[in-house]
């Protein structure tokens, strides 16, 4: 779970992470009397979870609070394009206005999780301010990176090797190595699968203070956080995903025509591959679990056809502990009870797969049968007004 | 023969009382698996469908030999239930559990590499040697002992490929499901490595999917160590970056861990890839027909 960077810095704050004076303000009124507080002039940061806010716009140094007022009357309501968010943009609801600080030189701290290495990284940097990515492709050598054995836990030894690699006067040395041991506790404690301060300035009077920070929480920790799982911030989500997570539904909206309803993620994914493969574009990824029920089937339907791109809704479906038959009634159910006109692909396979598909054959309803992925796809393709494409890669049989 | 799991294999459920536990002990016990003895803590004494229950793992071992562990316990105690398993010596240790938090795993992870114990998942379908022991959820009718060795990281994807494989007249020697988390017990490279040894063994079906660099370490091992053929699919070339793809583990973070990069990392190996889903079986048969 992504969270905003004002609860971030918040969290940072908490660990004794020095972070500058700030507040959050949803109204331009609010901005301008915020920026007087911070004595007149401040930066304005847009709240969106999408990463790329600077090259987008959503962030502003202004000179008064007069100026505060019209940079967030201009923000507030407006849609930040960036790299990261989807063609419509981010809607900014939120900003984070901070006092500016006096940059004498960028750094780079984050941990990570190595699934290679199946443990914690600590990287930092002399070189903060740019993408950690970009850096890690052009500069490798300019990041130091030190994993954690978990048996262990962090060591002196580790903050002295990425400390003598910074090369940084002796007294920040110092503060670094003392906050490197906080971070470490936060990405601990609060179940993180990613902390990033870029930049972490080393401010002209020689302090460090976190200008930006991004956590990123392990979902499947929340259980043990209520104070983080209240930090999700709903906005950022699509209202069709918000809609079937609550019955338990992995919905993922794409921007093709073909709606697709699957069993499994692995499935969900071989689905919408050969859906394009054939020519055709899925309007999404959806896995309804190893154990559907009659009533999880009804609401991924509705969900699925609530996508208005959608010309086609394609099943795949390889029963095993979901039988065939209980499927078969879940689809009926749910396209008498929803009434749907959309053309309707079935595939299914796997236990009770007859009696399945006898039900559905004398149900009396317009279901389109395939045989095979291939059929199903090529089937779905056409039925949502596509050409047919014969896959090039075709094996012969 | 097979890997990991045959005749000999005797198994502990634990969480064996929950629904899933039970639903699946007897699925395994009707397939003609050895459930010798489930574990649930607080009901220790009872029998459950006919199966011993104990409070501990240990226990179980001592009174009735368990040597797998195959583990249903609800995720915010499925790494303790792991790390019973390992303490009790258990050799073969299968966790179904999907949702374990990553720090958690990052514990057993560190503790399993001292040990004796090899981790199949956590959340997989786990394991089976057609005809001889099931040992996870898949539905077992669908495999015919052969010798074809299949290893994955989804479940209905592997059902999908089994199907196909057995309409090709393609048996299979063991299938293993690794599991869609970030970090498991037991890797594509792990698996490899076993099917390589076993005679049962001809070639290895492999399906990979987005996220992480697993399948670029299976590829390197297979070009240096493997003379089976291997044949590969890898899920999610039309999904979205940033995304989540159901598996925990199945995303494509910072631009790295592509299906189109895995793809080629294959491809430079000289694995065999299936392009389509639909064709993970006839391109295993054409595979077999050359290497022949």
């Amino acid at each position: 779970m992504k969270i905003h960077e004002f609860q971030a810095k918040a969290i940072l704050s908490a660990y004794g992470i020095p972070v500058p004076k700030g507040e959050v303000v949803a109204t331009p009124a609010e901005a301008r009397c915020a920026a007087e507080r911070l004595g007149g002039s401040a930066v304005l940061k847009a709240q969106i979870h999408a990463g790329g806010r600077g090259k987008a716009g959503g962030i502003v140094t202004v000179a008064s609070p007069q100026e505060a007022e019209a940079a967030a009357e201009r923000l507030l309501g407006s849609r930040l394009l960036t790299h990261q968010a989807g063609p419509e943009g981010s809607l900014v609801r939120r900003i984070l206005i901070e006092e500016q600080v006096a940059i004498g030189r960028e750094l780079y701290a984050g941990i990570v999780l190595d699934r290679k290495v199946a443990q914690p990284v600590i990287m930092v940097s002399g070189a903060g301010g740019m993408e950690i990515e970009e850096m890690a492709a052009k500069h490798p050598e300019r990041i130091l990176r030190i994993a954690v054995d978990p048996a262990t836990q962090l060591q002196p030894f580790h903050i002295r090797r990425l400390i003598a690699g910074l090369a940084l006067p002796q007294p920040v040395q110092r503060v670094v190595a003392g906050l490197l041991p906080s971070l470490y506790r936060l990405f601990q404690e609060k179940d993180c699968s990613l902390v990033e301060i870029n930049p972490l300035v080393m401010t002209t009077d020689g302090g460090l203070i976190a200008l930006d920070a991004k956590i990123t929480v392990d979902d499947n920790a929340l259980f043990r956080h209520p104070e983080l799982a209240a930090l999700r911030d709903l906005d950022e989500e699509l209202p069709l995903e918000i809609d079937a997570s609550r019955f338990g539904l992995n919905y993922i909206k794409l921007n093709g025509t073909v709606g697709c309803m699957v069993n499994g993620a692995g499935l969900a994914m071989a689905t919408m591959d050969i859906v394009k493969l054939v020519g055709g574009e899925p309007a999404n990824f959806l896995d309804v679990g190893g154990s559907a029920s009659a009533e999880q089937i009804t609401q991924a339907f509705r969900i699925v056809m609530s996508d208005q791109s959608v010309r086609v809704v394609l099943i795949n479906i390889f029963g095993g502990i979901l039988r065939c038959d209980r499927l078969a009634e879940g689809v009926m159910q749910a396209v008498s009870s929803l009434k749907v006109t959309l053309p309707v692909v079935i595939r299914m396979e796997g236990t009770n797969v007859e009696q399945g598909k006898r039900m559905l054959a004398e149900s009396g309803l317009n279901f389109i049968a395939a045989d095979g992925m291939q059929d199903a796809a090529e089937k779905a393709v056409q039925a949502a007004g596509q050409t047919v494409q014969r896959s090039t890669f075709k094996v012969d049989e | 023969m097979s890997i990991l799991v045959d005749s000999k294999t005797r198994v502990v459920v634990q969480g064996i009382t929950g629904k899933e536990g039970t639903f699946h002990a007897l699925a395994c016990r009707d397939y003609g698996t050895s459930v010798v003895a489930g574990v649930t803590p607080g009901k220790g004494g009872i029998r459950h469908e006919g199966i011993p229950v104990f409070d501990t793992v240990c226990e179980a071992v001592d009174k009735e030999a368990a040597n797998t562990a195959l583990i249903f316990v609800p995720a915010p105690f499925a790494a303790d239930a792991i790390l019973e398993a390992i303490d009790a010596a258990i050799p073969l240790v299968v966790c179904i559990t999907e949702g374990i938090p990553i720090l958690d795993m990052i514990r057993v992870a560190r503790v399993l590499r001292g040990s004796g114990t090899r981790l199949i998942g956590p959340n997989c379908p786990g394991i089976i040697s057609p005809g001889m022991a099931k040992v996870g959820i898949m539905p077992g009718h669908i495999h015919t002992r052969g010798r074809i060795g299949l290893i994955s990281r989804s479940g209905t994807l592997t059902y999908e490929a089994v199907h196909q494989l057995t309409r090709q007249g393609l048996g299979q020697s063991t299938c293993i499901g690794i599991g869609g988390d970030p970090i498991i017990g037991t890797t594509f490279v792990d698996c490899l490595t076993l099917f390589e040894q076993d005679e049962a063994t001809e070639a290895v079906l492999m399906i990979g999917e987005i996220g992480g660099t697993a399948e670029e370490e299976a590829a390197q091992f297979v070009a240096c160590h493997m003379s089976k053929p291997v044949i590969g699919y890898v899920a999610g070339l039309a999904a979205p970056a940033g995304r989540r793809m159901g598996h925990a583990g199945a995303i494509i973070s910072g631009g790295r861990g592509t299906a189109a990069e895995k793809i080629s990392a294959l491809q430079r190996a000289g694995i065999v890839v299936v392009h389509s889903p639909a064709e993970m079986g006839a391109t295993v048969r054409q595979a077999l027909n050359q290497a022949r």
